[in-house]
């Protein structure tokens, strides 16, 4: 059986999901992901060795169009649920740390 | 008009009298407000009442029958909708903070073709957030309680749009089912929950949580109904690139056709796993269409058991993936932060609620490197040892029957502090949305505390038809009383209590 989630690695997982967690959270956290892991784990025991992985329930096709124009959401009526903008674009917070 | 004259004979009846001029839209559309307006302190069904806009498009219908204009085969028929659909400048939360007050720029093609089909939105239903439970009580807005007995779940995730059929609020309601969230809540609750073919109903405008999963279908009191409503919202959509593009048969047809040698198997796997009365009913099924003509077999498919492990990996990964869009930049909650990893962390923080932060870091879990392997590739290669498994039973079966759920409904609160737990809800329902098959949800029998127990009717890929002839089997001889309407009140069982 693999070992159980300890808080660091939860802590290491929620800030791959861009999480923040208090404490009590990643305790319980842990807890309650070791226990849904290790009842997965069944599956891991299945022989699947000539077994080819399905992503999706039936064959996907590509799907094409001709390229033409054709109408597409208004920009404002897009930008209206934004929770900020600036000049039709959105407006998000520093991106790029401080200059030297 | 009473609520309980407008809404006799269901939504086909509704139709009918609506086209004909004998009842207008709108003395439906006012009986269906009230009485929704009277059970929202008790039931919560609904996130968002849109109480004026169902009158306007109430009148538009009127307007039509008066013109002369054909208004549709659902004309003037209230219906409610899940959530997680998008409707145009109304609002649509997943039952969550990160998508309070946010108003889609379009409407879900489902929500248009309901609309262009004479149907009334009335509003928009509680559901566990971004579909992730079974119960409806991962909810920001608090859990949706069931008409039967409100202390106990309506199940989910589509709880509200159940709850909201089974009290008689609406004839017609819409959810999603991605594990089970259409046919589990509808088995509580005593209606129809129909799961149709993935890809025979356009998700365009549906809010993404599993995608290779994710079903839009109908909740209603009678098969005919929730069939004329899938006839409405099925066919190819330009806008889901999932979507088939198979022609759609004629459900009505179907649902006459009767079940004369038509094979069935019951999977025996699943009774050993259900409580007395879900198993019970299965069997009491299973004999009825015997009875009835239909060629009934026990049939043993123990892969289907393996199903939940893979869904709860299969289904977070994807899940990971699909909510990374919440981030605080183009729509919903932000949080403001120095910078823009922290803004993402801080909205999403204060955003989503546990379920959805357990889903996701379960799925970022195991999709990062060192476990992608191990758990999601494994996964993927379990989900084709169960098509491959069914495509057996289907060598032989044109149909499975099954338990819908392991149990009748629970009390809330039962399962919120065991996931785990909750997610074994789940068992039977599963392995039809891992092979994107359809299956259906009956009403069947009255099982402990005298609350509703459904009967599972699982179909090969785009089976449908066959799917529906089991069902009006089993609806013709279901237990009195097994389905709603239930007038709902505190303080015990409403089992048989009908309008």
């Amino acid at each position: 059986m693999n070992e159980p989630l300890s808080k660091d690695a939860v802590a290491h997982i929620a800030r791959l999901a861009r999480l923040e967690l208090g404490e009590e959270e990643l305790s319980r956290f842990a807890g309650q992901l070791s226990a849904v892991l290790e009842h997965v784990e069944a599956i891991q025991k299945l022989d699947t060795a000539d077994v080819l992985p399905t992503s999706h329930p039936f064959e996907l096709v590509n799907v094409l169009r001709d390229d033409e124009r054709a109408a597409c959401l208004p920009r404002e009526a897009v930008l209206a649920a934004a929770p900020a903008t600036e000049g039709g674009r959105f407006r998000v917070p520093r991106i790029l740390g401080e200059a030297p | 008009m009473s609520e309980t004259e407008a809404f006799a004979g269901g939504a086909l009846q509704i139709a009918a009298r609506v086209r004909s001029g004998e009842l207008s839209a709108r003395a439906v559309t006012e009986a269906a407000l009230e009485e929704i307006a009277a059970s929202e302190p008790l039931l919560h069904c609904f996130n968002t009442i849109t109480a004026e806009l169902a009158l306007a498009g109430a009148d538009a219908v009127d307007a039509k029958v008066l013109a002369g204009e054909d208004p549709g085969p659902l004309a003037g028929v209230p219906i409610a909708l899940k959530d997680n659909l998008c409707t145009k400048g109304v609002p649509t939360t997943c039952s969550s903070r990160i998508l309070q007050g946010w108003r889609p720029p379009y409407d879900a093609t489902v929500v248009a073709r309901l609309s262009a089909a004479g149907a009334v939105s009335v509003g928009k239903t509680n559901l566990d957030e971004f579909a992730m439970g079974s119960s409806t009580e991962t909810s920001a807005t608090g859990p949706t309680r069931n008409p039967w007995d409100p202390s106990r779940v309506p199940g989910g995730s589509s709880g509200g749009s159940a709850a909201a059929v089974a009290a008689g609020l609406v004839p017609l309601a819409l959810g999603s089912d991605t594990g089970g969230s259409i046919r589990q809540p509808a088995a509580l609750c005593g209606v129809v929950g129909l799961k149709p073919t993935y890809g025979l109903v356009s998700r365009y405008g549906l809010v993404a949580f599993a995608s290779s999963l994710d079903q839009i279908g109908p909740f209603a009191l009678t098969l005919a109904d929730a069939a004329m409503t899938l006839q409405v919202i099925a066919g190819h959509d330009e806008r889901d690139s999932t979507s088939l593009t198979h022609p759609v048969a004629d459900f009505a047809t179907e649902l006459k056709r009767g079940v004369e040698g038509l094979r069935v198997g019951v999977v025996a796997d699943f009774l050993s796993e259900a409580s007395g009365s879900c198993a019970a009913a299965v069997r009491q099924a299973a004999d009825a269409l015997a009875d009835a003509g239909a060629l009934v077999r026990e049939v043993a498919i123990p892969e289907l058991l393996h199903g939940l492990s893979a869904y709860y990996l299969i289904a977070p990964a994807e899940a990971s993936s699909n909510l990374a869009r919440y981030d605080g930049v183009r729509y919903g909650l932000r949080v403001d932060g120095d910078d823009v990893q922290a803004m993402n962390a801080r909205t999403r923080s204060a955003g989503f609620g546990d379920e959805v932060k357990r889903r996701i870091m379960l799925g970022t879990y195991v999709l990062s490197a060192g476990y992608y392997d191990a758990y999601y590739a494994q996964a993927q290669r379990v989900r084709t040892v169960i098509l491959q498994s069914f495509a057996r039973a289907y060598e032989d079966c044109d149909v499975l029957l099954a338990p819908t759920t392991p149990s009748v409904a629970f009390p809330i609160g039962a399962k919120t502090a065991d996931p785990l737990e909750m997610y074994l809800s789940d068992l039977f329902t599963i392995p039809t949305n891992l092979a994107g098959h359809p299956a259906l949800s009956v009403p069947f029998a009255l099982g402990e505390d005298g609350l509703p127990v459904g009967v599972q009717v699982l179909a090969p890929a785009l089976g449908e038809g066959q799917m529906l002839r089991a069902g009006a089997a089993l609806e013709a001889v279901a237990a009195p009383g097994a389905r709603g309407p239930v007038r709902p009140q505190l303080g015990g069982p409403m089992a048989g209590v009908a309008k």
